[in-house]
């Protein structure tokens, strides 16, 4: 990983813009802020109330700008809020002096207000809209370092991964509105059996999952997350593992009581979150660079989330995701901030240099271990009672072996590499020279590393805080049901899961032990395995290369081509409008008809005869006057004489028009290098499909009421005793008037096309 | 007569289509002459047909009697024959001016905006000598 070193000196090359350098707390505080503001929710949330409140935003689509404040959300918002105010805090500092760093934190405050959306949203469609909200902030986060080309790409397959996710989810959630008749949240989730039954279950499951995973990152879509690290360290340590991607796993939570318990679901959410948190547990192992070891450590968490939201019931198994999402989201922000210190303070973050760092950052060494020891899930820390309630979940779950196996994989590399990145950095001989002099970060970048590290052994020896407050309320929420949460225990006696535990801890070291050979051994092996990056720069060579094809077919500058295009989709238009209507009773009946009826309908086809199969100027203007005036006679002799007088008018002028035209024309000259059988089958396949509707539509009884209105109205409303010329002059007039108007237009252009004179071609501008 | 009247507009339909395909933009012109009058028809026959009835109000009534005339199709097809009308008038001028540019009727031959590829922005050198004002040029 080449850009282990210099990421801050990358973003710090242009010149620093002062303007508002002193006001860089103001976010920080805005957002310790909010979360005071919420903090009042929590007593009456944890006792079990559903704070809701409301107004209609686009009332007739049922869309409400709705807030929900239970369990679940509470929970979010709180780790959003207050890992927000740290992150920007540190971020204040990290950031300073760099070039755009206002805009920076701009972009950073919209994405926490877009996340905090998402989860307190009560609407399907409101929890959409923050969702691609925090999609678009986080593309700006990523890309934050444009000058850098691979910042963009990175940016830029991140918005589409998540974006194409975005898109299923809005089908998934319309679905769901077809089905239930709401967006509304309260009617979704208690709306979970109907769902369950509907034929429609299926493609709402695999729309929904398909957003889910795309934004948090599950296995074979992962790849954008690892890119993302090319964001600056506040942004890898707030979006990239302790909110954003949690997005997919909250959705997950959320609709858990709508969607779950079906076999589709667990067996979809076991495999997809098992196979994500082994793979990327071993890729973890893999990276020299800190970041992207903690990366992957971050797929590696919800992949274990994802894992623990696959049973319908099992309330162990929820308590286990709801201890585990903060546990996880208390160690992991405080590590990559301390990482982003790491970084500031020495220049580097490779891991096979940096060493021995606790002389010089002894309280960012402090910090690490103790998130470190959170992580490696070891007593008496968070972690290790997370992972005690995960064990103990797994046991019960439906497909506990496979749960337990994941686990166990998955925590074992786990401490293998808290290890690498919260121990060996610090302690031990420096393994080589870094860039800059370790020197120990200011108190704003220390802060958040210090203060979610000792939450983490807070909440480990007061596990009853945590419970009350962050886990129960949700594990509540989650299940729909009241009461169900198990507690969380520093120590539960001699039992399977420390058994586990110690199985863990055993294998944690041994791979440890011999990581350095082991990631030789990965790198070897990893070169001959497909890439799935690689694979999603030819997925988009191969979309460009369609579009490139399709555009050479449909466009290829030959305007008969275009005509052809537009008539074949014309036909297939028409047909599938026949199809979809299905072949009605038409039955053609000889009709009796008059000799001069009879005498038009042949006028007529003479006429297109002739204007088909001639080679004559003059004889096909004829054949076009006789079809004129065959139509004006048919407006004529069923009770339509306005209409036969324009028609007539009209007919003579555009002869009139045309013969003048056509005498300075060339004159018609037998067609050859037609395609006489597709355009002939094309003609007849449109002209038949239209006759076949005509038939069709004449089947059907005719809707009068608006000519009846007009006839009832015509003389005591508008005083008129032609009907049509009252509809046209006065119901209608305004129609009339664009008439008018598109004629003026029509003349004007037609003149103005006639009177300019012709312009020097660029053959004459080269001569 | 309905029914005549829609197999009619199928014919109309199939002739224009048949022209509007066709390389010479003066068969193009006649088809679009024709499908305006077949679209005409459609509005026309859809409102079903009443004979000899136009829809007028008598001297002294307040509504026409029982059976008249549908007006609203012919409202609406009044509009639709001018309009069509406007188009045409256009659309001629486009043909003749194009033949005055380009000095040729063939679609396949007006390929200043989308060149074919290999020629990118260079006019075939047959186009010059039918081009009427840059033959005329080349006399001077």
């Amino acid at each position: 990983m080449g850009s282990a070193t210099g990421e801050a000196a990358a973003h710090g090359a242009k010149p620093a813009n002062r303007r508002g350098q002193g006001l860089t707390w103001v976010p920080a505080a805005l957002a310790a802020a909010i979360f005071a503001a919420l903090w009042p929710a929590m007593p009456p949330v944890a006792g079990g109330e559903v704070l809701r409140w409301g107004a209609a935003w686009v009332p007739s689509l049922g869309v409400n700008f709705s807030v929900l404040v239970d369990g679940l959300s509470l929970t979010f918002a709180l780790l959003i809020s207050g890992i927000g105010a740290l992150v920007m805090l540190f971020a204040a500092k990290y950031m300073e002096g760099k070039y755009h760093s206002g805009r920076f934190a701009l972009y950073l405050f919209l994405f926490m207000l877009a996340m905090l959306g998402v989860v307190l949203a009560d609407n399907l469609l409101t929890l959409f809209v923050f969702w691609e909200l925090t999609s678009i902030t986080s593309y700006l986060l990523i890309g934050f370092g444009h000058a850098d080309a691979k910042s963009r790409r990175s940016a830029l397959q991140a918005l589409l991964v998540t974006g194409m996710g975005g898109l299923a989810l809005l089908a998934g959630f319309i679905l769901i509105y077809t089905v239930v008749g709401s967006f509304d949240l309260a009617v979704v989730l208690a709306s979970g059996d109907v769902l369950r039954e509907s034929p429609l279950y299926l493609p709402i499951l695999v729309l929904v999952l398909a957003g889910a995973f795309t934004k948090s990152a599950q296995f074979p879509l992962h790849f954008w997350l690892p890119n993302a690290m090319a964001a600056p360290t506040p942004v890898s340590a707030y979006l990239h593992s302790a909110t954003m991607v949690k997005a997919g796993v909250f959705l997950l939570a959320r609709l858990h009581p709508a969607l779950a318990g079906t076999d589709v679901w667990l067996w979809s959410l076991t495999l997809f979150g098992g196979v994500t948190a082994v793979f990327a547990s071993v890729m973890a192992l893999r990276q020299t660079d800190l970041k992207q070891a903690l990366a992957y450590t971050t797929l590696m968490a919800l992949g274990t989330l994802v894992l623990f939201l696959a049973d319908g019931t099992s309330s162990y198994a929820i308590t286990g995701f709801m201890a585990f999402l903060v546990t996880h989201s208390l160690y992991k922000a405080a590590l990559f901030l301390v990482v982003g210190t790491v970084d500031h303070g020495t220049g580097t973050r490779d891991a096979r240099i940096l060493g021995g760092l606790a002389r010089a950052m002894p309280v960012t060494a402090f910090a690490a271990a103790l998130a470190g020891l959170s992580m490696a899930g070891l007593p008496p820390f968070v972690g290790f009672i997370a992972k005690e309630v995960l064990y103990k979940g797994a046991g019960e779950l439906a497909l506990g072996t496979i749960v337990t196996a994941f686990a166990l994989a998955s925590n074992a590399l786990m401490f293998a590499v808290a290890g690498i990145v919260c121990l060996r950095p610090f302690w031990g001989r420096p393994r080589g020279e870094t860039p800059v002099k370790p020197h120990e970060g200011p108190w704003q970048m220390l802060a958040g590393p210090v203060v979610l590290s000792v939450l983490g052994l807070a909440f480990g020896l007061m596990p009853w805080l945590k419970q009350q407050i962050l886990v129960s309320p949700g594990v509540d929420a989650v299940l729909g049901r009241d009461g169900e949460a198990r507690d969380l225990r520093l120590w539960a006696g001699v039992n399977l899961a420390l058994i586990l535990s110690l199985v863990t801890f055993a294998l944690g070291i041994v791979l440890y032990a011999a990581h350095v050979t082991l990631r030789d051994g990965l790198n070897r092996l990893g070169t001959h395995l497909p890439s799935l990056d690689a694979g999603w720069d030819r997925f988009l060579d191969g979309l460009k290369a369609l579009a490139a094809w399709q555009t050479r077919i449909l466009q290829s500058g030959r305007l008969v081509n275009y005509m052809a295009v537009t008539f074949v989709t014309l036909l297939a238009g028409l047909v599938a409008a026949l199809i979809a209507t299905g072949p009605g009773p038409i039955v053609l009946e000889m009709p009796y008809l008059l000799v001069k009826e009879w005498g038009i309908a042949l006028l007529v086809l003479a006429g297109t005869g002739v204007v088909v199969s001639t080679n004559s100027r003059i004889t096909a203007l004829a054949g076009l006057g006789v079809v004129g005036v065959g139509v004006a006679l048919i407006f004529i002799t069923y009770g339509a004489p306005d209409v036969a007088i324009t028609q007539l008018l009209v007919e003579v002028l555009v002869v009139v028009l045309v013969a003048l035209a056509i005498l300075k024309l060339p004159s018609l000259e037998p067609e050859t290098g037609r395609r006489r059988w597709f355009d002939a089958a094309l003609a007849l396949g449109i002209g038949g499909a239209v006759t076949a509707i005509m038939l069709m539509v004449l089947e059907v009884p005719i809707d009068r009421r608006l000519s009846d209105y007009f006839e009832v109205t015509s003389w005591p409303e508008a005083f008129g005793r032609n009907i049509v010329n009252v509809i046209l002059v006065d119901f209608r007039a305004l129609d009339t008037f664009g008439e008018i108007a598109v004629v003026a237009v029509a003349g004007i252009a037609a003149l103005a096309l006639l009177k300019t004179k012709i312009a020097p071609t660029k053959e004459e501008d080269a001569r | 007569m309905e029914q005549i009247l829609a197999i009619l507009i199928g014919v109309l339909v199939a002739a224009s289509v048949w022209l509007m395909l066709s390389r010479n933009v003066v068969r193009f012109l006649f088809g679009l002459v024709l499908i305006s009058n077949a679209a005409n028809l459609v509005i026309f026959t859809g409102g079903r047909l009443t004979l000899g009835a136009p829809p007028l109000i008598d001297e002294g009534a307040e509504a026409p009697p029982a059976l008249v005339a549908n007006a609203l199709p012919q409202a609406l097809v009044l509009t639709a024959i001018v309009i069509g009308f406007g188009l045409l008038a256009f659309a001629l001028a486009l043909v003749f001016r194009a033949y005055t540019a380009l000095g040729t009727v063939d679609s396949d031959e007006m390929r200043l905006a989308e060149p074919p590829e290999g020629e990118e922005g260079a006019a075939p050198a047959s186009r010059r000598a039918t081009t009427p004002h840059l033959a005329r040029e080349a006399a001077e």
